[in-house]
């Protein structure tokens, strides 16, 4: 029996003083996940956060035709045809700015808390893919929406 | 069981041990006991602790499970083509699998090496070997995937490679074969002693973008090199290698290279090497290899032919290469984490021999050498040894570290894991293994900072312990948990091909830097069709190239007609998504190679040559969305006569893109 006590002890004292070297591996912080990633998240804006232009923003229209193009054209056409998501004709009266600019930047949250959102999945039941848009290009996608809408 | 084993290594003749089969070991099944499988499982929702790099084998490939779950996360395609991922097939990796020899689809890969900076994982690149065609292939572990394999010259079986230096200075490459050389090529066989030579071959890395190049080989007398290790700390500056068949035999090795007591591990000053070569003395030798190289920007691989190597023969060059005696038929060859201790195994041989550098400097300073072997010096055993582990088991091969100063070595013929400390040279534990264990890992165990924790065994034969599949059984690996005095089985998974060598390293070094994505706007692909405006087909004599994008759930075009009989069709196919987890397939009925798997952001090409007139319907591969299965099309071939014109749509006409 004392033998036993002898080796308990010691196997105590032993996982004890590897213990601080085993404290070196930095837990898994599941959180940390997205951090360094070229994944884009912006933060929800309101429509207070927006400033809007009259005339439009030329550059911010040209910008925001050349994002379209590259990866917004592939799901959303100019008229009022729906191809896997809405047209995007009319979006502007429809829908307010900030609501479009989260659509864009903060997808996943909306599709999770908006109604408006939620409505739009069932019926294109695709959800609209995180495209990596940031918080200025999503501002320019605006401005071609204005554009595409008759706005000047 | 302890008393069985030692009773069989007293009892039992080596060799004729070795040469039998491997005991299966008693009493594995009932092995876990207590709290194992909380101390492995890993809770739905939960990340594992470190990631282990393992060997496919005779697959070609390297796989990725966590620990200490067991959970196989990835098998990266290196040497071997593979019809999944489109490796080997698309256009743009096709080049990786050039050799001198031409595409070699196939290969043999027992070591991934990670790269280290001071001697500690840095969590940048895998190295592996392809032991069949020699060739060094590096893994950038941002993206998962090969980015570099470089073919290896004056070299047959490339086993004992791709150990790396302390800051990753260089990836060696021993060769398994002497093999004739400088041209003089076609000689008899029986001719072994007077025309084989053994090479190693020194390949430098850049630091930044992991790009290497053979920067030279060592000329060596014929004998077969097995593994290998870096010095590291106060032996940084030196290499250590195994090597059998110090005989030079050329048949029947079993019974020919086993005559005597000792071979050799070679220690190499590479410092001095990099000395000779700066003053000039390395040789150029007319070679014929392949060093391919994928791009990340062009999402394309390219090969190049290299058609000369820099040769040292150390029988000119004093002090750059030591024999020390070595029993017997050494296979493993470990630096201990301070790198003052080399451990030899020779896997014939009764005991460990321990080799001290401090004691190797010295012999060599005494010039204390016993004889010389082909114009090199043999150092004197007695003076460069540390101790030998005595009755440690039967067959020694491989040692790992940890950080508390004590040694992990397999044992092929007794099944088992030894646990000795360096310093005294005592065995303090052993555990048996379910069977006929190879290689193990601790992780960092080859590194100057083991972090401990665990030790995996890998092994050959799982006959009785899992469900039958036919003849051939799960390959496996077992983990143990090493935290307490007494090592203590935790799980048992299976592998993929043979489970020859892994590293492990904590997931916290990858995981940050692990790519999601590849950017639409850095695709530098020549035919990528960056948004859906610029998908379209062009004809350039009979090649049709189809710059088509896929986005969930269309391609553009989705109908194509004006194909012709005897045309080479080219999908180029550029995936337009931006999110991660979202790759799109591509597969056309009756293609002869493979479908594409292609990344978002990614632009792949498959070439398809059409063997008939008739309309052929492709769709994605990838489940994708709930309109997945909608996502599909037709290509229409006419015969080689048609005046069919050439024509492309998704939606009919007035759905062309928007201007």
């Amino acid at each position: 029996m004392p033998f036993f006590i002898l080796m308990a002890v010691l196997s105590s004292l032993f996982i004890g003083c590897s213990g601080g070297v085993k404290k070196e591996i930095p837990p898994v912080d599941i959180s940390k996940l997205s951090e360094n990633q070229p994944e884009v998240h912006g933060t929800l804006v309101e429509d207070k956060d927006i400033v809007l232009n009259n005339p439009l923003n030329q550059d911010w229209v040209s910008s925001g035709k050349n994002i379209y193009e590259l990866k917004c054209l592939a799901c959303h056409r100019l008229n009022e045809e729906r191809l896997v998501g809405p047209g995007w004709a009319g979006v502007t009266k429809t829908r307010k700015p900030a609501w479009i600019i989260n659509m864009i930047t903060n997808v996943d949250v909306m599709l999770e808390t908006d109604e408006e959102a939620q409505k739009l999945l069932e019926q294109c039941l695709v959800r609209m893919p995180n495209q990596n848009i940031s918080a200025e290009e999503s501002r320019h996608i605006l401005e071609f929406m204005f554009h595409n809408d008759g706005q000047k | 069981m302890k008393s069985i084993i030692f009773k069989s290594i007293i009892g039992g003749s080596m060799l004729a041990l070795f040469l039998l089969s491997a005991c299966k070991p008693k009493g594995m099944q009932t092995a876990v006991q207590g709290d194992a499988a909380l101390k492995a499982y890993v809770a739905p929702g939960q990340y594992d602790e470190f990631y282990n790099f393992v060997s496919g084998g005779f697959s070609g490939q390297m796989s990725v499970y966590g620990l200490p779950s067991g959970r196989l996360f990835r098998v990266i395609p290196v040497f071997s083509v593979d019809p999944e991922k489109g490796w080997g097939y698309s256009e743009e990796t096709k080049p990786m699998l050039n050799t001198s020899h031409g595409f070699v689809p196939w290969d043999d890969l027992h070591h991934p090496a990670l790269s280290t900076t001071d001697g500690i994982h840095d969590g940048k690149w895998a190295f592996g070997n392809a032991n069949n065609t020699p060739r060094i292939a590096r893994i950038d572990l941002t993206t998962f995937r090969t980015n570099e394999i470089i073919e290896i010259p004056n070299s047959g079986g490339n086993h004992s490679s791709p150990f790396i230096t302390e800051n990753t200075e260089y990836v060696v490459a021993g060769t398994r074969f002497s093999v004739p050389m400088d041209g003089k090529t076609d000689v008899p066989i029986e001719s072994y002693k007077e025309n084989f030579k053994g090479t190693v071959s020194f390949i430098s890395v850049n630091k930044d973008n992991g790009r290497m190049n053979i920067a030279f080989q060592i000329l060596l007398p014929g004998v077969n090199f097995d593994l290998a290790r870096a010095g590291k700390a106060k032996s940084h500056g030196w290499f250590f290698f195994s090597c059998y068949n110090s005989e030079q035999a050329n048949t029947l090795l079993e019974v020919n290279a086993s005559q005597k007591d000792k071979d050799f591990v070679m220690a190499v000053n590479w410092k001095k090497a990099e000395e000779y070569i700066a003053a000039g003395k390395g040789v150029k030798k007319a070679v014929r290899y392949a060093h391919n190289v994928f791009d990340e920007s062009t999402h394309t691989a390219t090969s190049e032919i290299k058609t000369e190597v820099l040769v040292l023969d150390p029988k000119d060059l004093p002090g750059m290469v030591y024999f020390m005696p070595c029993p017997k038929s050494p296979h493993g060859c470990d630096t201990d984490p301070t790198g003052e201790y080399i451990v030899g195994s020779g896997k014939l041989a009764a005991v460990i021999p321990v080799f001290s550098f401090t004691k190797i400097l010295a012999a060599i300073d005494q010039k204390n050498f016993e004889t010389e072997y082909e114009g090199i010096p043999v150092l004197n055993y007695d003076a460069v040894l540390h101790g030998e582990v005595t009755k440690p088991g039967l067959g020694p091969l491989h040692t790992e570290f940890d950080d508390n100063g004590y040694a992990y070595t397999s044992f092929f013929v007794s099944s088992e894991i030894v646990k000795w400390k360096i310093s005294d040279l005592t065995v303090v534990d052993r555990v048996p293994t379910y069977y006929s264990i190879g290689h193990l890992c601790v992780p960092g165990g080859p590194t100057k900072k083991p972090w401990g924790k665990y030790v995996i065994a890998y092994n050959k034969i799982t006959k009785d312990r899992y469900l039958p599949t036919g003849p051939e059984l799960a390959q496996s690996a077992q983990l143990y948990s090493i935290e307490g005095d007494k090592m203590k089985l935790l799980l048992d998974f299976p592998t993929i091909g043979e489970p020859h060598y892994a590293e492990a390293i904590p997931a916290e070094l990858i995981k940050p830097k692990s790519v999601k994505i590849f950017k639409l706007e850095d695709n530098k692909h020549p035919y990528a069709a960056l948004g859906e405006k610029q998908a379209r087909v062009e004809r350039k004599g009979n090649e049709v190239h189809v710059y088509m994008s896929s986005i969930r759930s269309h391609f553009v075009p989705d109908n194509i007609e004006g194909i012709r009989m005897g045309d080479q069709v080219y999908f180029h196919v550029t995936n337009l998504e931006q999110d991660w987890d979202v790759p799109h397939g591509f597969a056309i009925k009756g293609a002869s190679n493979s479908e594409l798997l292609i990344m978002p952001g990614e632009t792949q090409t498959l070439l398809w040559k059409p063997d008939r007139i008739g309309v052929f319907p492709m769709y994605c591969t990838d489940f994708c969305s709930a309109l997945h299965q909608e996502m599909q099309g037709y290509i229409r071939v006419s015969p080689a006569a048609s005046n069919q014109p050439l024509t492309f749509s998704t939606g009919g006409k007035k759905d062309k893109p928007a201007q």
